[in-house]
């Protein structure tokens, strides 16, 4: 059971030891949780699928100091992301702005549905239902013509 | 319906040709680069101190007032190792002046670096702590900088400058800002 304990005691601070970087000292609460709400916010532009928070870059590093010192001088989010937007532009936010360059990311998803949508629409209303059978008969005279050829076997069989 | 049946098997050639021409243009961009924010702004302000003597401060009025290079570099960063010779050689073939931004280094292995390599820089800034460097929006050295005589940057090359790069993106940048240079041949 001891072996057991130090086992887990060992992996679980090996796991702490990766995560925590550096530490700093916040003068309260609120500050240090705005700091890692901020660095997991911020992509790190060198390594670019990593937030600055993740990232061992050395750059990483650095953005993460300038928003600690920022915190510490009482700079809300917005201002740093602002300044971090300044330098880096728009790729480092994980969360960037809707503007024209990024529309056919945010739009594009949106217009194919409606598109489909259209598409959908417009097949099924041409399509003609027997009321009394629930036969669907398409107006189309091409297929029309199978539907009939199909009718006609079944007859044949029967 | 010929003209509907025509469409339909057009779609997915249509596609398959949009798709062509979209991967072929991707082809040679590199995705990792990223476009500056300075572009079309002043140099950022810094009051940093002289590579070669830590006493002096330098300051954005020292820049040249007539276009320049600006380049972000490191003894840490091997890819300058590559680039470094090359600058050393536009150095002494083209009046480009071309200034030195030693990012986070440090002093004395940037100094030693220069006196084997060579100096192909006007002046080097020493940007020790690399508030510059950040204000620049640098994420990977070398980065070169095109800076026209009043301090605007104009483009921002990330990566190695080498025969390729100086002949099609750094020298005709310059000839645009620079008519003095238009005539200019490398010199041997």
């Amino acid at each position: 059971m001891k072996k057991f304990a130090l086992i887990i005691s060992i992996l679980f601070f090996a796991q702490l030891a990766e995560a925590v970087i550096e530490t700093y000292d916040f003068d309260n609460e609120e500050q240090e949780q705005l700091y890692y709400e901020i660095i997991n916010e911020l992509r790190c532009p060198k390594c670019q699928n990593q937030t600055i928070a993740d990232s061992d870059a050395p750059l990483s590093r650095d953005l993460r100091f300038i928003v600690q010192q920022k915190i510490k001088v009482g700079e809300t989010k917005s201002q740093i992301l602002t300044y971090m937007q300044e330098r880096y532009g728009d790729f480092v936010l994980y969360d960037p702005p809707v503007q024209p360059a990024n529309y056919v990311l945010w739009f594009a998803p949106l217009a194919i549905f409606l598109i489909i949508l259209v598409v959908v629409i417009s097949r099924v209303g041409r399509r003609k239902v027997n009321p009394a059978t629930g036969d669907v008969e398409l107006k189309d005279i091409h297929s029309k013509d199978i539907h009939s050829k199909d009718i006609h076997s079944k007859e044949k069989g029967e | 319906m010929a003209n509907k049946k025509l469409l339909i098997t057009s779609i997915p050639i249509v596609v398959f040709i949009v798709l062509v021409i979209v991967f072929w243009f991707s082809l040679g961009s590199d995705p990792t680069e990223l476009p500056s924010q300075r572009i079309g702004k002043q140099v950022p302000e810094f009051r940093l101190s002289n590579l070669h003597n830590p006493e002096e401060t330098f300051t954005n009025k020292d820049l040249p007032n007539k276009p320049f290079l600006l380049n972000v570099w490191a003894t840490w960063c091997v890819s300058c190792h590559v680039e470094h010779p090359y600058l050393v050689k536009f150095a002494n073939q083209y009046p480009i002046p071309i200034i030195g931004l030693n990012y986070k280094d440090v002093r004395v292995d940037a100094l030693q670096y220069l006196q084997k390599g060579g100096d192909p820089y006007l002046f080097s800034i020493a940007d020790e702590d690399g508030t510059m460097g950040i204000d620049l929006g640098v994420y990977g050295a070398p980065e070169t900088f095109i800076v026209d005589g009043e301090g605007i940057i104009h483009h921002r090359y990330v990566g190695v400058i080498d025969e390729r790069v100086w002949t099609t993106v750094i020298l005709p940048k310059m000839k645009e800002l620079d008519p003095s240079l238009v005539d200019v041949e490398a010199t041997q």
